[in-house]
């Protein structure tokens, strides 16, 4: 079986009919990453079956779900620390797995790059030397030259001479990212690398990270339990429950085509809209976005829904994604007056279901919009299909995600 | 008082040769010790520390005589080199690195084995074989349960008596050491001259273990990266 490791870290690995492709210069996508494997462990008392088939193109795909749903060992499986009881695993031609030929790649040959959710940055070597770990079979010269590069592209370069435990938590993730790229790995896992970060620091890398992502287009596997990062990175998403594959598709499909109930309480926006920007006041850290109406939920006579939300960067007319969870919503059945909160968007009742001790009222506003509700607070307001009611949110309650 | 200045320096280098031999035996051992996933290695660990609770006479009893002439490795030695290794050096040697051996063992591994998984799966992903992350990764990270361990057989090495005594008995400047020595002069009644001798180990055995735990302290501490 031939090594994925390659001599030359300018050239991805090809696949073996392929021409040398050099991705510096040109950004041909790498071969997708295929997986389909079954492992279980059975502690007394106590079994868990991982199952999972997937694709992963160049690209983010996130693989959400959360703590226990077995990300974690899928993202181990690929990289070969744990080994699957049986399937295969795939980079493009390159079998890393397959377990009806008993053939495993050792997990150094397999050129893959890993975050771990510890960052694991060596802390007995400066922040070049960890960079420098994975290029030991170049010359000196050619090792200093990408470490160089790659400080530089994450903008670390004035750290080279740091320990891990004299930078900062952002920077650390940075350093890590850098380490597990400059091997130009075929494919990257991220074990939720950024969990710990604040927005700011966390959009920066991401932002560092996606315009990696366009010169090196290879498979990125990202794992998160974080809903806000789904919709912010995703152009796939693969939902994980208890070992399972609950759903997979763009973030808008997983959540939109079958209502499935750990789909959406997983994902916690029971409401999610394409909106476009139609109004920025930065003086207000506001905007006002016009949100997208499907012509099958198109309500009689109103006007466009336009919702006040929280300023993001993005310009005029530009399309976002807007979240809002139906425990957010407000429903009034006269118009109100007198309130702080800055959308009141009118609508009809559309369908009323009990859930337990909650009501889900589906109300037609120009878009359908689910919102919870009381028993007490249905019985109280004499709600019933069919009637006129307002609806009240927030303007932080809209939740602004990057298409 | 005089202090048997040939039997400091016999111990010392008899401690040496042993801590040397043990690093280098050791860490093999330890390694294997800290991951291997075998379900018999309590027996193995078990063997190891068997040392630590054993009077030093069983232990050097049979030392003694696996080393004489009537043992298979005792012949095989006297067709190599025509005498037997009980009563000389090399026996000393022998001796005193199974003595030692979990002293040093049990460092080794507990720090080889504290060194953080995750650092070692990264330096695999990166590309490393397992020889290479066990140098560039896993020792340096290990490096003060390697001082420990080797100051531990060093210091054991420097005071032990009984295997000492059965094995290589009390032949000046070959195998009398200073524990033995101050045995000899206590039974003579030379108090003075003991006392002088034991002082000396003493100091000698605390100065020693103070500076390598001073150094160790400013070591880096094995743990999960930040």
């Amino acid at each position: 079986m031939s090594d994925l490791r390659t001599d030359e870290p300018a050239t991805i690995a090809v696949a073996s009919s392929a021409p040398a492709q050099n991705e510096n210069d040109d950004n041909t996508p790498g071969p997708p990453l295929a997986a389909g494997f079954r492992k279980r462990f059975a502690a007394p008392g106590q079994e868990f079956v991982l199952e999972a088939e997937f694709r992963a193109a160049p690209g983010f795909t996130i693989l959400f779900g959360p703590s226990g749903a077995g990300k974690t060992t899928v993202l181990d499986c690929v990289a070969g620390l744990t080994r699957p009881d049986s399937g295969r695993i795939t980079i493009g031609d390159h079998i890393l797995f397959d377990a009806a030929q008993h053939f495993s790649l050792p997990v150094a040959k397999r050129r893959v790059g890993y975050v771990f959710q510890s960052l694991a940055l060596f802390p007995h070597l400066t922040v070049e030397q960890n960079l420098q770990f994975g290029l030991m079979h170049l010359p000196q010269a050619k090792r200093r030259e990408h470490a160089s590069a790659i400080l530089h592209a994450f903008r670390i370069a004035d750290l080279a001479r740091r320990y891990p435990r004299e930078i900062s938590g952002g920077e650390s993730q940075r350093v890590a990212l850098a380490r597990s790229l400059v091997i130009n790995p075929a494919v990257l896992l991220l074990d939720e690398p950024l969990a710990a970060l604040d927005a700011a620091t966390k959009s920066k890398i991401i932002d560092d990270l996606r315009q990696w992502n366009q010169a090196h287009r290879i498979p990125i596997l990202y794992v998160t339990h974080s809903r806000e990062e789904v919709f912010a990175l995703g152009e796939r998403v693969i939902v994980l429950n208890a070992g399972r594959i609950a759903a997979q598709g763009t973030p808008h499909e997983v959540i939109e085509a079958p209502r499935q109930e750990t789909v959406a309480q997983l994902v916690g926006f029971e409401n999610i809209f394409d909106a476009v920007v139609e109004a920025v006041h930065p003086e207000r850290g506001t905007m006002i976005c016009r949100v997208v109406t499907s012509p099958r939920a198109a309500y009689g006579t109103a006007g466009p829904v336009l919702l006040e939300t929280p300023l993001v960067r993005a310009g005029m007319g530009s399309t976002l994604r807007v979240g809002i969870r139906a425990g957010d919503i407000l429903l009034a059945t006269s118009l109100p007056a007198g309130l702080s909160a800055r959308n009141v968007i009118p609508g009809r009742v559309a369908s009323l279901q009990q859930r337990d001790v909650i009501v889900i009222a589906r109300v037609n506003c120009g878009v359908e919009m689910e919102t919870h509700l009381t028993l007490a607070a249905r019985d109280s307001l004499h709600l019933a299909p069919g009637r006129e009611v307002w609806l009240v949110i927030k303007t932080h309650s809209c939740h602004l995600m990057q298409k | 008082m005089a202090i048997d200045w040939q039997a400091f320096w016999l111990t010392l280098q008899l401690a040496i040769t042993v801590s040397a031999i043990l690093l280098v035996i050791g860490l093999p051992l330890a390694c294997w010790i800290a991951f291997s996933q075998w379900r018999g290695k309590f027996l193995v660990e078990a063997v190891v520390a068997l040392p630590i609770v054993l009077p030093p006479t069983v232990l050097g009893f049979y030392v003694l005589v696996a080393l004489g002439p009537r043992s298979p490795v005792g012949r095989w030695w006297i067709s190599l080199t025509g005498h037997t290794l009980a009563f000389t050096f090399s026996g000393l040697v022998i001796g005193s690195i199974l003595y030692s051996l979990p002293f040093a063992v049990q460092p080794f591994a507990a720090s080889l084995a504290g060194v953080d998984r995750k650092l070692i799966a990264a330096s695999a992903t990166l590309g490393a074989s397992p020889m290479r992350t066990f140098f560039r990764v896993i020792a340096p990270l290990s490096v003060p349960g390697l001082i420990t361990g080797t100051a531990l057989s060093f210091a054991h090495t420097m005071g032990e008596f009984g295997v000492v005594l059965m094995v290589g008995g009390n032949i000046p400047g070959v195998t009398r050491t200073v524990s033995i020595d101050i045995f000899d002069r206590v039974q003579a009644s030379d108090y003075a001259a003991a006392n002088a001798t034991a002082l000396l180990l003493l100091a000698f055995s605390f100065a020693m273990l103070a500076l390598v735990y001073g150094v160790n302290r400013k070591v880096w501490i094995v743990g999960p990266a930040k």
